[in-house]
């Protein structure tokens, strides 16, 4: 039997903390793929375009939505730490990370209405 | 009380690190807190519940524990608080520290990595001089007062994730405790202890989670004290000031 003391978790500045750690690893997963999809350009415009035209698939579109969502709470989720640790203290965190997570999904859904 | 279960169900960690919850029925009060709760225990059905408690009123900071799965002071915590209709309470000793025995942690690692922080005084003067005086409206000492009331009760510290997956990390108090010092005008160690905090381990281990803020009873923000070493510890760098 295990001792049960993690209820702590789960608070809204935990919960920003946490999408800021996750979104970062899943991003440092994709890249990989992106270089790959850059190197095919050197194999010549067939293989890029044969690529490209495969992105069009509106199921990709939508992943690439996911992507556009990982990189932005990212980015707002790094401007977050760096607000914390570098400016004067500020009591509304809680709103600050609400706004971080709004912010990014308004980006992703209009990058998405743009592609479609 | 007429809605309220007369009984209070609760779930107490027995043992050691590999040991068990064990239920007692405990009469429920209008006025009674989880320290109440726990004593009672100890006073009415078993003797050999070993639990640690000293002033009773939020001063010295010995009664922390496990409560439903969040670290609290449990003297000042009242059980409206922390339990619902159906009289159900969990119990079990402060996480991130070695268990003793049913409700006690070890705290030795927790005051060592103070001693580790540099976490103590080093005085500029000895006895025969003046005493100093220190203006409260100075920012530094505003600093200081603002994170100085810390009853050492290692709640923070059971709340923390960096120092539950990084064992070298000194954890909040005792960097909030290096932060009071380091704004203390009468304190001589400044150099030392900005080289201890900026170690490996130090306060560039925390990653900003806040939960030490949410959970601190005092309502202290090692957080920000945290941030404030960061930025003292990056300044000195960029002086060379730390090799
Ligand atoms: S802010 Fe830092 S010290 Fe506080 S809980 Fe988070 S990681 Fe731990
Ligand atoms: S900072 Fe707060 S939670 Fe941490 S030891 Fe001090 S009083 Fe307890
Ligand atoms: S018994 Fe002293 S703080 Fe709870």
């Amino acid at each position: 039997m295990s001792v049960r003391n993690t209820a702590y978790r789960g608070n809204m500045l935990w919960i920003a903390a946490m999408i800021h750690r996750v979104s970062g690893v899943l991003l440092a997963l994709f890249l990989p793929f992106h270089f790959l999809v850059l190197g095919l350009a050197l194999e010549g415009e067939a293989a890029l375009d044969g690529f490209l035209i495969w992105t069009e698939n509106p199921l990709v579109k939508f992943a690439e939505m996911g992507l556009v969502f990982l990189l932005t709470i990212h980015l707002l989720g790094g401007l977050r730490v760096l607000v914390i640790e570098n400016l004067p203290w500020r009591e509304d965190h809680k709103t600050l990370a609400t706004l971080t997570t709004s912010i990014a999904a308004v980006v992703a859904f209009v990058f998405l209405t743009r592609v479609l | 009380m007429s809605n309220t279960a007369k009984h209070l169900s609760v779930s107490v960690w027995r043992g050691f690190a590999d040991g068990h919850y064990q239920t007692f029925e405990v009469p429920r009060q209008d006025n009674q807190t989880v320290l109440d709760v726990v004593t009672w225990i100890q006073r009415n059905t078993e003797p050999s519940l070993a639990y640690r408690f000293a002033c009773r009123v939020g001063v010295c900071g010995s009664c922390a524990m496990t409560v439903n799965g969040r670290p609290r002071w449990t003297c000042r915590t009242h059980i409206s608080k922390v339990v619902d209709q159906d009289g159900k309470l969990e119990l079990a000793p402060l996480a991130n520290l070695p268990p003793i025995k049913d409700l006690v942690a070890d705290m030795r690692p927790f005051f060592d990595k103070w001693e580790k922080a540099e976490g103590k005084f080093h005085p500029s003067k000895t006895r025969v001089d003046p005493m100093a005086t220190i203006s409260p409206e100075t920012t530094k000492r505003q600093a200081a007062d603002k994170a100085i009331e810390c009853i050492n009760c290692g709640v923070c510290y059971a709340a923390c994730d960096s120092v539950r997956w990084n064992p070298a990390y000194l954890g909040p108090a005792a960097l909030n405790r290096a932060w009071t010092l380091a704004n203390d005008e009468r304190d001589a160690g400044g150099p030392q202890r900005l080289k201890a905090v900026s170690a490996n381990g130090g306060c560039h281990s925390c990653h900003s989670h806040q939960s030490c803020e949410q959970h601190c009873p005092i309502g202290l923000n090692p957080t920000e004290s945290i941030a404030g070493l960061k930025r003292l510890t990056v300044d000195a760098y960029i002086r060379g000031e730390l090799s």
